[in-house]
Formats: C-alpha cells, structure tokens, sequence
C-alpha cells in the first residue's frame, strides 16, 4: 500500500515535471482540451439532430418538410463548426507535440556536453541515445496526445450517456451491463493466445541468435564448408517457427471478430427492445437509429481509454528517463580564467599529493606525487586496471581530483576554465572517434580554419595521407564508422592532433592498432612535433616509450618505480619483468 | 514491385489458403453489409405493421448474422494465417540458403548487418503484411462497394449521392495519404540524422571536450533538431486536414441524402425503415475508407520490406564453379615436384574500389615448407591468404594449387584441401565437440585430441567440465581470447589439410604459446604447407620463405637471414620490435625520408 502510494506520487512528480516543460506551451494546451471537449460533444449531438430528423419523415405524404429544413440547416451549420474545431485542435497538438519534442532535445543535447563524465562512463551510449529520441517521441505521443484522448473519450462515454438515457433507459441499462462481456471475451483469448506467444518468442529468439551466428560470421561457415549443414540447422528452427507463428496468430487474430459479435449480438437486442419500445409508443424510429448508432460507437472509447492508460504508464516511465537525464547534476562550475602557457615555458606539471577513486569505497589512487619538467616526455606503464588511464581522465579533468592538486606552471587546473586545460592539451585516445563527415572536417575538427595544405601537410606527417589520397573523393570523401580499419582511425585521430600543434600532449595507447614499423615513424614525427613541449605516453609496445626521459610504472594506482629505461632495467625490478616478458620465446 | 512477385512466387504452396481467407473475410462482411437491411426491415415491417412477431424473427436473424459472420471470420483468420506463415517460412529458408551461397565478395558489399535485417526484422514486416493484406485488403473496398449496391437496391435517386460522395471521399484520403508518404519518409531520415549526430556525441565525449567543441557540437545538434521539427510539423499540418474533411464531407453528403430520401419517402418509393439504413450505409462508408487508408500504409512498408529482401536475391555470387571436373592439371610451371600453391602475377582490387590491393604477386610454393607473410597495416596479407581458398577470385594472373587453378576446382574441393584460421577467432553455441567437428564431420575423439594438443589447447579443453562436451555459449562468449584462437587452430587443424593457412591467429597467444605452437606444427608427419600471417617478426623468423608485403606488393622475399640482408623493410619492421639490436650505424632508406620534410 505504501508502495503504491510511493509510486503515484513519483508519477504526480512526474507528470508536474512535465507540466514545467510545457509551461510556455499552456495556452496552447488549454485550447487543445477545451477544443476536444466541444468537438466530442458537437460529434455526439448531431446524429441526434438526424434521429429528429428521420422522425418527420414517416410514410407517403407524412413528410414535414418545414420543420426539417431549420434542422438540416443546424446540422450544416455544425458539422462545418465541427470540422473546423478539429482542424485547429489537430494544428494545436502538431505544433504542440514537435515543439515540446524539440524542446526537449535541445536541453538534453546542451546537458550532454555539461554532464561529468562520471555519468557518461557510466551509462551505455544506446541507454543514452534512446532517452534522447525514442523516450521523448514516446513521452510527446504518450503523455500529451494521450492526455487529450482520455479526455475526449471520458466525455464521449459521459456524454454518449446522457443522450442514451434521455433517449431511453432500459436499452442504456442494457448496453450499460452488457458492454463488459466483450471485454471479457477479449481477456480469455489473450490469455489464451500468451502461451503460444511465448513459445512463438522463444523459437524467434533460437532463429535469430541462428542468424546473427551464422550469417555474422558467414566467412567463416564458408572457410569450412559448413553451408549445408547449417541451411539443415535453420530448416528445423524454421519449422518450428512456422507450426508456433500460424497458431500464435491465429489465436491472436481472434480477438476482433469475438467482439466485434459481441457487439452485434447488443446490437441486435437493442433493435428488437427498441422496437418493442416504439410499438408502445415510448420511442420514436429517429430515436432508435440513434440508439443504434450509439450502441456501434459506444466500445470504442472504452477501447480507446484502455490502450491509451498502457500508453500513458509507458509515457510516463518514459519521461522518467528523460527527467534522469536533464536534470542530472552537471559538472561543477566553471572558472572564467584562462590558462597560461608561456612560450619559453612549455607547461610543468605537477601533481601534488592526489588521492582518487571513481567509487567511494574503492581507494584507486593514493598520495600520488609527481612532477613534470617543462618538455619533458613521460612514459606511464603497468599492467592492465593499473590507472594509467584514470591519470589521464585526471590531467585532462574529465574526473575532478578528490583531494590534492594538479597544477600547470604553478596555475592549479580546477582554477582556470575547462576549455583553456583541454585546448592547451593534444589528445589521441586508443578508442577512436570519427565524425560522421568528410576526411577534412574531421581533421580540422580543432581548427575549422586550415587550409588544404596545412591538413595536407599534418596527413603527412601522421602517415594518414597515403590511405586519404586513396579514398574516392580524398579529403571530401565523407567517412562512416565502418568505413575504415581501426589502424586508419588511428592515424586520422592523430592527424587531428598533429594539425593543431598543441603545448602539450597527451596519448593513451594511441597506435596500439598500428602496425610497428608506421608506429615508429609516427613516433618520430612527434618526438619532432613535441621538442620542447611536454607530453604523456601511455603505451603497451614498451619498444616504442624507450626513449621517455621518465617512464612512471603503476600498479594498483601507484606509482612503483620511475626513471629512464637504462635506469630502470638497471633495478632488475617490475619494469624489466615487464619488459622482459614482452619477448619471451624469441630466441630458437 | 519484384518483392511482390517473389513473395507470390512463395505463396503457391499455399493458394487454396490464399484463396479462402479473402473469399471467407468477404462473406464475412456480407453479414455486415445486410444488418442495415434487416433493421429496415424491422421497422417497416415490425413497427410500422405492428406486429411484434415479425420483430422476433428479425431479431434471431440478425443474432444468426452475428454468429455466422464470426464463424466466417474465424474460418478466414486461419486461412490468413497458414497462408501468410507459410509462405514466409519459405522466404526466409530460400533467404538463408541464398545467403549462405554467396560469395566474399557479396558479403563485402552488403554488410552482414543488412543481411541480418533482410532476414529478421523484414521478414516478420512481410507476414504480417501478408496475413493483413489477406484479411483486409479486399474487405474494405468490398464494403465501400457494398453498401453502394445495397443504396441501389433500396433507392436509385438516393444512391446517386452515394455515388457522387465515394469518389470525393476517396480522392480526399488516398490524396492526403499518397503526398503525406515519401514526406514521412524524410521526416524518418530526419530523425535518423538526428539519432546518430546524438549517439555521435556520447562516443566521441572525450574528443570534444578535449577540443573545446562543445558550443559547435551543441550548434550542429540545434540545428538538426530545428529542421526536423519543421518537417515533422509540415507533414502533420497536411495529416491534420484528412479528418476534418472526410466528418464534413460524409455529413454533408447525409444531409443531402435526408433531403433526396424525404422526398422520395413523400411521393412514396420508399418508406421509413429504407432511410434509416440508408443512413447506415452511409456511417459505413466511412469507417472502411479510414480503416483502408492506414491498411495501405501498412502494406506500402511491405512492399519495401518485400522489395528490399528481393534486392538480396537478386544479388549472384560471383564466383562461379565448374561444371565439369577438369582434370588435367595445367602446371604454370615445368617442375618435376609440384609446387603446392603457386602465384602467377596475381593483381587483385576489391569491387568498388579504384586501387589494386595486390600488385604483380608472384611465388611459387613448395610442398611442406612454411612461409610467413608480414607487412604493415593494409599492405594486403590476409588479402593474399584470401585468394588460395578462393574467397575472391583473382583480377588478373592466377593461383594454383597442386599445378591446378583454383577455378578449375569443383564447389567444396577446395575447401577441403585447405585449413583456414582466421583473423577474428570466431566459435559457434553448441559443444567443443560440435565446434571441432565443423573441420572434419568424421574425425574421432581421438582426431580432436590430436589436434587439440597440436593447437596447444588440450589443458583448455581438459580444464573444462565435461571436455569436448563442454557449451560454449553465442560466438564462444564463455571463452578468453586466447582460449577461443588455440580451439580455432584445432578446428582447423582436424582436417588435416593440405594447407594450413593462420592469418593473424596467434596474436592472443603469448610468445611462449606461440612457439610452441609453431613448434608442434613443424613436427607433424604429414606434408603440410603452413602460411604464417604475422606483424610479429618473431613468428615468422624460423619460416622456409617469407614475404614481405608494402602497399599490396611484394617487396621482399626469401628466409630470415637473406631478408636481413637485403630487404630493407624486413629490416624496418625487425628492429621496431627488436630495438636493442638494432646496429648504431643502421639508417633507414626509402620511405621513412619523408619524415624529414
């Protein structure tokens, strides 16, 4: 009970938060209820206005064709009314519904870019994406068109109502207590129909896994000759499926007809009490044709309201993600101070007594202390989970130290703007990323500015322009995420960067997927790029990171040893079982 | 409009069903059509006459149409449905087994993730397009038409405004339905543009933040956002219109109708009861228009489901065997010792590309040696790996196997011959047993333990509960890395081929392993060929022959040593990974000057 009470009040917030959003829509919303009322009402009243009508057209020469010609006239009149008032409801909704919709979006899309990373690293990009487009479509369908249909069906089954009995009692009664029945018809097929749903689900379920399987991987069946007998494998589920399917729909295709007989069955009944009515004179013939018009229409508000409270509790989970989203806490604020870079100084870094961890209870990073020369190039290995990357997300603040500090020539980074920290910093990450545009936008991502031959010139030194001059359109050729080999993004992110030439850098297994010898030449280019300005290696291939002037080696978030190559393998500690292990099984 | 002639292609096992089910829903809504009739029967013959009999009769008939209008109904859904889920079963088992013909080449170009829709998604959009065209596609027009001919019936005058309104109505909602389709199209692309910039946004967080380019991001986002909003509100404005018009119409049309009736009901032609189903004929029209409309919405998004299976049919492979065996082996060479994989200037470009990937290829093979292929990133080895199973076929020169082209082998002869481990280590749900089993379907239990020891997988497979009978899950998720390439290895190895071919497979393994393994596979009794495709030097550095790929050619071939002689590249890539035993005066020619510019 308390549960319950819980879950409506959540709901009520909910729906209040909803209300917020289309605050300045609320003219709009209070003429759209308004206008459903009146055209549900105006909808119902005119086939009462042709009942009356039928009523002056008896028999041969008992046609009173005086009063009817005010009455056709009325009825003109309205459906013209009518028509139009739905034409502007309907207006309303549309302008209602998209704007809200973009409303939406556009402070989501603006909470995205302000949301720590902390929330992004913790919820897939998928769960993400389907709060920014398929929950706000359901939550403007659902919540706001929803609303106006149960209203307008509420008042149809309200009004319906009152024109029924003040037309006749008994033949209301009667469609009131057996309009039930075809609900309980619908509920016994359904339950009826869900076992052989579910078994219906569980062999789709078998086929597709089939397919993803086999046809994901169909080089592979065709390496070993496997056609056959996995076309044999398919057949059975196939079979399956099919003797599942046939009846899981027909049992479900049951539903209408059932119901639609039972309708016909309240139809037949109220023209035979309806008649029996008129025969002793308490109904009028317009009166039954009314009758029965009504008793067609009545179920579908009934249907109506009842799909549209599923949709309404889908829309209202739905805003629910939404609201999680928009109103999650964003990053703190940010300072408007610049961060300086003096030339002849290119960038110390100095780390003083930081403590980090992404979860409260897990320590990760403990009392971690360092410093950096101005240019000089430090290396951080270690064994996977050790931190090196939590070290960059801290150098770049994607995570906020939670105690000690991280300065930049004696400027302390959660001092100065975001923007100026990150711009000061070139950064090539091992998970790449491509923008959905051409080679040339992507490269000048940093800098919209460059000319042709500044990108020309950075593709070459990034060992990126060979495949680039080779694709159809070269740097207008418009790049897709499965267009390239991962070797390909790598070199086009680090053209990026190589475009820009930063202060400082910073690159996390940025060439892990790059063949060794192209490694090694992109390595040079930037140990060129790079005299003078410091940067940070995270690298796997220890051949490459040999020439650091400091390697950090991590483990479990500390820093266990640090120093040159020479003088860390002269340790004969953790770095040279490291090392070491690398080329285990050279010799022969 | 080839979907649909596929679909019905499918559909012949099941005509009678095909037949029944529209034939069944048309009686179906006979019943319905006549219920107006009935109740002007009632009051003409029941009220009017006063006899509460007639009433009675009436009554039960119209209870009997109910009754037998489900019964038809029922009788048509089953029809419906054996005929829509038939005919779709054969669809997607034609579907499956024309996938699994076609070649590398096809499966470049279409992507396995359109082929995965085609048969899922598209299939289950085709039955139940089917099952409602059945059902419904006929009914509603059949109505419509109905309860034209039934007006006919009670009054001609009065008719003619049924005549005059059906038209209007059908101009006015096919109308708004024929422009309001390709605009919800774009409204769909609209939103697709909108879901990957959104999705591109997440995934590329750390880039944009690291660029500052936050407000540029936010500015393309808005702008998106803003067109597809005006597209969205455009196509609602013209679907806004449809009902209005059609409640205007149709109750302008009974206003008419009253006024011709009245007259008609006042000289006398027809009486009362003929009014009011006359005015129910009218309320019907209606209500089938609308359901019409939507019914062919549905059946448009089928017709392109249909038609875009069809366009995966119409694709062939491309690689075409012979049909009879050619026997005489056509050496390219005069040796006495057939070589066992010969490549006679081979160049080959991937459809739709402009450049070669492989360039003038040229070597010869001999049997029971090992040859390793290395090179950089997209310098074409596994595309040279590629072409001795014939995955692709050549586009100039040829490759032969035991003196005899490839493309004089028979469908499956080749295969056979040849070991493939490839690149990604793919395993399939079922047992270790099944997984195995898909290199050689009669090898024993002793076969896969041989193989397996050879792969340097037997403590994987013992470690497991149950051995060979152990599950592995989808695409061996419940296996590591290395794990799934050792079983991979064995997989090919219990064929016992010919040919071993590893492309990249040993990566997983740590050096140790790997030795190992190599050194398990020299030692084999039987006359196998081995390629090795590596980046590692170290795993190809014991290889009889090795060759060395840049840029799709060939630019080094020969043994470690000789290759370290001569081959600069060779040298390149061995001292990357071998820094310290690089000689101090070692200088790089050729490409790596241009880093000096």
């Amino acid at each position: 009970m308390k549960d319950k009470n819980r879950k409506n009040v959540s709901s009520m917030e909910t729906f209040r938060k909803v209300l917020t959003v289309i605050a300045k829509y609320r003219v709009l919303l209070l003429f759209s209820v308004i206008l459903a009322g009146i055209t549900v009402i105006l909808q119902l009243y005119i086939p009462i206005l042709f009942g009356d009508t039928i009523d002056l057209i008896v028999d041969k020469g008992q046609v009173d064709f005086a009063s009817m010609k005010p009455i056709l006239l009325e009825i003109f009149g309205l459906v013209i009314l009518t028509s139009l008032l739905t034409w502007f409801m309907n207006l309303i909704n549309n302008r209602l519904t998209y704007r809200t919709v973009q409303d939406i979006r556009s402070k989501a899309i603006r909470q995205i870019e302000n949301l720590p990373l902390s929330y992004l690293d913790s919820h897939s990009t998928g769960d993400v994406v389907q709060r920014v487009i398929a929950d706000v479509d359901q939550l403007s369908d659902g919540l706001l068109l929803g609303f106006t249909q149960l209203f307008s069906g509420v008042i149809t089954i309200v009004v319906t109502l009152i024109f029924m009995f003040s037309k006749n009692v008994e033949i209301t009664l009667l469609v009131l207590i057996l309009t039930p029945v075809s609900f309980l018809v619908a509920k016994f097929i359904s339950s009826r129909s869900y076992a052989m749903f579910q078994k219906q689900t569980k062999t789709r379920g078998k086929q597709t896994a089939l397919i993803n399987e086999m046809v994901g991987n169909e080089k592979v069946v065709k390496a070993f000759g496997h056609e056959e007998e996995a076309s044999k494998q398919f057949r059975k589920l196939n079979e399956d499926l099919q003797r599942y399917s046939e009846k899981a729909i027909f049992f479900s295709s049951l539903t209408n007809p059932s119901t639609r007989a039972v309708n016909n069955v309240i139809y037949a009944l109220v023209a035979l009490i309806g008649a029996g009515r008129i025969l002793s004179g308490r109904l009028t013939v317009g009166g039954l044709t009314v009758l029965l018009s009504y008793a067609n229409q009545y179920m579908k508000p009934f249907n109506d309201i009842s799909s549209v409270i599923t949709e309404l509790q889908n829309a209202l989970a739905c805003a629910q993600r939404v609201f999680d989203l928009i109103e999650a806490e964003p990053e703190s604020a940010d300072c408007n101070q610049e961060l300086v870079i003096k030339e002849e100084n290119h960038g110390s870094v100095d780390i003083e007594h930081v403590n980090f961890s992404y979860v409260k209870d897990q320590k990760l990073i403990e009392d971690f202390n360092f410093h950096a020369e101005p240019g000089q190039k430090i290396a951080i290995v270690g064994p996977t989970g050790c931190g090196k990357t939590t070290f960059i997300n801290l150098l770049m603040r994607f995570y906020d130290v939670d105690c000690g500090r991280i300065t930049i020539d004696g400027q302390a980074i959660n001092q100065v703007s975001r923007g100026s920290l990150r711009t000061n910093y070139g950064m090539v990450l091992q998970e790449t990323w491509i923008k959905n545009a051409t080679v040339r936008e992507n490269i000048a991502f940093g800098n919209p500015e460059a000319t042709d031959e500044e990108i020309i010139h950075a593709a070459k030194e990034a060992h990126s322009y060979e495949f680039i001059r080779r694709m159809p359109k070269g740097l207008d050729t418009i790049l897709h995420e499965d267009d390239l080999s991962q070797g390909e993004k790598q070199l086009l992110c680090i053209t990026r960067v190589m475009l820009l030439m930063p202060p400082m850098l910073i690159l996390d297994e940025a060439t892990s997927s790059i063949d060794t010898r192209t490694e090694l030449l992109i390595q040079e280019a930037f140990d060129k790029l790079m005299k003078g300005r410091t940067s940070f290696v995270v690298a796997h291939r220890l051949s490459t990171i040999r020439n650091a002037d400091c390697i950090l080696v991590m483990n479990q978030g500390r820093i266990i040893e640090q120093g040159s190559h020479e003088e860390l393998m002269a340790q004969n500690g953790f770095y040279t079982n490291l090392y070491n292990s690398q080329f285990a099984g050279v010799e022969i | 409009m080839n979907g649909i002639k596929r679909v019905l292609h499918y559909m012949q096992g099941y005509k009678k069903q095909a037949v029944l089910a529209p034939s069944f829903k048309l009686l179906e809504a006979l019943m319905d059509l006549l219920t107006p009739l009935i109740v002007a029967a009632i009051i003409n013959q029941g009220v009017l006459k006063q006899d509460m009999g007639l009433v009675w009769k009436y009554f039960a008939l119209l209870i009997l149409l109910a009754i037998l209008g489900m019964g038809f109904s029922f009788t048509a859904q089953w029809f419906a449905a054996r005929a829509s889920v038939g005919c779709t079963t054969g669809l997607r088992q034609a579907l499956f087994d024309h996938i699994e013909n076609l070649s590398y080449t096809e499966l470049d170009t279409l992507g396995t993730d359109t082929l995965i829709t085609r048969m899922t998604s598209d299939m289950n959009q085709v039955q139940n397009g089917i099952n409602l065209a059945l059902r419904l596609l006929l009914r509603s027009p059949f109505i419509v038409l109905g309860a034209v001919i039934m007006a006919f019936t009670i009054d001609v005058k009065a008719a003619l405004v049924f005549l005059v309104t059906v038209p209007v109505l059908s101009i006015v909602v096919f109308g708004i339905m024929v422009a309001s389709i390709p605009l919800h199209r774009k409204a769909q692309n609209g939103l697709d543009r909108l879901l990957g910039t959104t999705r591109e946004n997440l995934t590329g967080v750390r880039v944009i933040r690291a660029f500052h380019k936050e407000t540029a991001e936010i500015q393309e986002f808005d702008q998106e956002n803003e067109a597809l909003t005006r597209m969205n509100e455009f196509v609602g404005r013209l679907s806004s219109f449809m009902n209005p018009a059609t409640y205007a119409i149709v109750n302008i049309a009974t206003i008419i109708l009253i006024q011709v009736g009245a007259l008609q009901v006042s000289n006398g032609s027809i009486a009362q009861g003929d009014m009011v189903a006359l005015y129910n004929y009218m309320a019907q029209i209606i209500v089938e228009l609308i359901k019409l409309a939507s019914l062919i919405i549905n059946i448009n998004k089928f017709i392109a489901c249909a038609d875009r299976i069809d366009s995966i049919f119409q694709i062939e492979s491309s690689i075409h065997y012979p049909k009879e065996k050619v026997d005489q082996a056509k050496s390219p060479r005069d040796c006495f010792d057939t070589p066992a994989v010969v490549f006679d200037h081979v160049t080959f470009q991937y459809a739709g590309t402009g450049e070669n990937a492989l360039e003038d290829i040229d070597f010869s093979v001999a049997k029971g040696s090992t040859i390793g292929v290395i090179g950089g990133t997209g310098s074409g080895k596994s595309t040279l790996v590629h072409l001795i199973p014939r995955f692709y076929d050549a586009t100039c020169g040829g490759v032969y196997i035991s003196g005899k082209n490839v493309k004089d082998y028979s469908e499956g002869e080749l295969i056979q011959r040849i070991g493939m481990v490839p690149q990604k280590a793919v395993l399939f749900e079922g047992s270790i047993r099944d997984n195995l089993l898909w290199g050689n379907p009669d090898a024993t239990d002793e076969d896969l333990w041989e193989a397996l020891t050879i792969a340097q997988g037997r403590e994987v497979v013992e470690g497991k509960e149950g051995k060979l009978d152990y599950l592995l899950e989808q695409n061996g998720r419940n296996l590591s890395g290395g794990q799934k390439q050792r079983l991979t290895i064995a997989r090919a190895l219990v064929r016992k081929p010919e040919i071993l071919i590893m492309d990249d497979s040993s990566s997983a393994l740590d050096f140790a392993t790997d030795l190992k393994l190599r050194q398990a596979i020299h030692s084999l009794d039987h006359d196998m060929t081995v390629f090795i495709v590596s980046q590692r030097t170290s795993s190809v550095r014991t290889a009889d022959q090795i060759l060395v790929l840049d840029d799709g050619k060939l630019s080094g071939i020969g043994n470690h040593e000789e290759l370290m002689q001569n081959c600069n590249l060779y040298q390149e890539i061995y001292y990357s990974q071998f820094p310290e035993e690089k000689p101090k005066d070692w200088v790089r020619i050729g490409k790596g000057e241009e880093v000096k510019a």
